[in-house]
């Protein structure tokens, strides 16, 4: 099978879906003359013209709204954030009109479009620019949240989510741009809510999802030297979160570990540890642990960049933890 | 003001529209003192002149979008009274099957886009409806009322700059009725003249008298034309005023008695009955009629909404997402 990169995947789920619908645009800074920010909108402007690949002005949350109002009236936006940092001042109109609109009118206004871009840390880019939100959004009920680990899953999931008929926030990642994967020429969905098993094992579950799924695979591979075998599954959508997955996972190793880019409290990771001891309680033999970025602001030095994040070391340790080795 | 420019069937209309908002939003006030209405409930009075002023000028196929004060646009847009009252009620008949409440009237096929919650939300939204009827290449028009408060807001300019530089088919229409809440415009702003935001961005924007239907027609009737002609947005700073206070539970005691005793001896509804009368277009006798009319469908809509269920508690899970069986976490 081919190998191409993260960005032409996203790139083909775009390219597909627009030329499958004639509804289906994409707005947003730098995504038509400059070819995107990260280079996904390479040559779509090229291919659908200015009226479909619009370039706007730096006002997020004007643009946002413009898009779910373009929703409202029947069109399919697919709105792209440079970052999902800069989300933060669109926030208004993801949470109280993108999400809400359905349920407000009655079942009058679906809103399907789609919010993508990158989040998490990217590097030494300071503070601003190394957070990640999939908690926040993924707590919003009326959106849907998918967060992609590798170019397979980034194009099927990319193409529902266009797709879909409700809200997505679809959040990709700088470092996963230029990773490559498999992907066939053939046209595949994947559907929204369904965690995949990345790896098989018998000793331990990891779960993770997006760019750290990295560093989940990185530690399995580590720890099978060691003779531990872990069972990694990537949640792929963080809401709604495949549930049932995790659960036949860890009646099945007895052990968990949560693996997440993101701020401890009330998290991914918090999630996962409340459904897992409510429904899987007599099944756990350890305490449930997870690997979250340290509880502070992402400070710029390499320094902090090492000590923040998940990694194979802090990841190996809860593992070990967890087996009581 | 030339009001042989209109014809007896505008000026009944335009009254028959009014005095079905007015009645309609004192029964409400009434309703809500008897706690049958709760929540917030933001009234109409005296603005009744915008609305009924936009809706002669429209065609059906146009579309509006407003706040949270939306009683009379959803009525205006034809939406029944009884599926408004309804609404207000809570029960499942409404026009967002109680879902929205008095904030949140909604109807598709009566293209009202709703109306908004969060102060200023709706701005880049009606732009977006028009950009979507720009895509498509239809000849729709747009209207976005917001209120001189949330003129202020960051939104706003953010839309005003694309909806020019696309051209957008929109009207923007601030609902300028003196108070942000309790905040007199003078309090929030250097610039009195709201109108001359648009200029910043080279939009056509006029300063207009709200209560005149007539005045309001034929603003917002230039404005549609440059819309349908590819010409853009066009800001209209319609002046009017509420009589009541921001919502049921403000007493307005930031004005005084005498600004509103001003402002009733212009009310609109009684300036286009004395045209009425003055013209001879219809008699005591035919308002009287009217007036029995408007009557008997507000308490038919009360009747109605007395007598419809609440939605059944498993609807909270409904209409939240389009895809059917949506997961929801229980406990």
């Amino acid at each position: 099978m081919r190998s191409i990169q993260f960005r032409e995947a996203l790139k083909e789920a775009l390219n597909e879906e627009m030329r499958r619908d004639p509804d289906v645009f994409l707005m947003g800074e730098e995504v038509a003359e400059y070819n995107g920010a990260y280079k996904v909108s390479q040559g779509m402007l090229e291919e659908f013209g200015p009226k479909r690949i619009i370039d706007t002005p730096i006002a997020e949350l004007g643009f946002a709204g413009i898009g779910v109002g373009a929703a409202m009236n029947g069109l399919r936006p697919v709105i792209e954030f440079m970052t999902f940092n800069f989300s933060l001042v669109a926030i208004d109109q993801v949470i109280n009109a993108a999400a809400k609109m359905y349920q407000m009118s009655g079942g009058q206004f679906n809103i399907p479009m789609v919010f993508r871009g990158p989040t998490g840390s990217a590097g030494q880019l300071g503070a601003q620019h190394s957070q990640a939100f999939e908690n926040w959004y993924a707590n919003c009920p009326g959106l849907k949240v998918v967060v992609p680990s590798n170019p397979y899953d980034a194009k099927g999931l990319l193409k529902t989510a266009i797709r879909d008929n409700d809200p997505v926030i679809f959040m990709e990642s700088e470092q996963m741009y230029g990773d490559k994967g498999e992907v066939p020429e053939e046209e595949y969905l994947i559907p929204i809510g369904v965690a995949d098993i990345k790896r098989a094992g018998t000793d331990v579950t990891i779960v993770s999802f997006g760019k750290i799924m990295k560093v989940a695979l990185a530690t399995a591979e580590a720890l099978a030297n060691e003779g531990i075998s872990c069972e990694v599954i990537d949640l792929r959508t963080v809401r709604p979160i495949d549930y049932d997955t995790v659960i036949n996972s860890v009646k099945k190793t007895n052990r968990l570990v949560v693996v997440e880019e993101a701020w401890p409290l009330a998290s991914i990771s918090s999630e996962i540890a409340y459904m897992v001891q409510k429904v899987a309680f007599d099944h756990l033999d350890a305490p449930i642990r997870r690997v979250n970025t340290q509880d502070t602001p992402l400070g710029y030095a390499p320094t902090f960049v090492q000590e923040f994040l998940p990694n194979v070391e802090r990841v190996s340790k809860a593992v070990k933890d967890v087996l009581y080795r | 003001m030339a009001t042989n420019k209109f014809t007896k069937e505008t000026y009944l209309n335009w009254y028959e529209q009014m005095l079905l908002m007015r009645r309609f939003e004192e029964k409400a006030a009434q309703l809500y003192g008897q706690q049958k209405i709760k929540g917030f409930c933001h009234l109409y009075i005296g603005q009744e002149a915008v609305v009924a002023g936009t809706m002669s000028a429209l065609k059906k196929e146009d579309r509006l979008i407003t706040a949270y004060r939306d009683h009379a646009h959803a009525l205006a847009c034809g939406i029944s009274a009884k599926e408004v009252m309804a609404e207000l009620y809570g029960k499942v008949t409404g026009c967002s099957k109680g879902k929205g409440g008095s904030m949140h009237m909604f109807s598709k096929e009566h293209n009202f886009f709703g109306g908004h919650g969060i102060v200023g939300g709706q701005i880049p939204l009606g732009a977006g409806i028009a950009f979507a009827d720009q895509y498509r290449g239809g000849d729709q028009v747009t209207v976005c009322y917001f209120g001189d408060g949330a003129a202020r807001q960051g939104a706003l300019h953010e839309t005003f700059n694309m909806a020019m530089l696309w051209k957008l088919p929109v009207i923007f229409v601030i609902e300028n009725n003196g108070y942000a809440m309790g905040t007199s415009v003078e309090r929030t702003t250097n610039v009195m003249e709201m109108y001359k935001i648009g200029e910043s961005y080279e939009m056509p924007s006029f300063a207009v008298d709200g209560m005149q239907p007539e005045t309001v027609h034929e603003a917002m009737a230039e404005a549609a034309k440059r819309a349908r002609a590819n010409e853009g947005p066009t800001l209209l700073e319609i002046r009017t005023y509420r009589y009541r206070g921001h919502s049921m539970s403000d007493p307005a005691k930031y004005r005084t008695k005498e600004e509103v005793e001003e402002y009733k001896k212009k009310d609109p509804l009684e300036m286009v009955k004395a045209t009425l009368l003055s013209k001879k277009m219809a008699s005591e006798a035919d308002l009287e009629t009217l007036e029995e009319k408007i009557m008997a469908t507000i308490n038919e809509a009360v009747e109605f909404s007395e007598n419809s269920p609440f939605p059944d508690p498993s609807a909270l899970y409904e209409d939240i997402y389009a895809e059917p069986n949506y997961p929801f976490i229980k406990e």
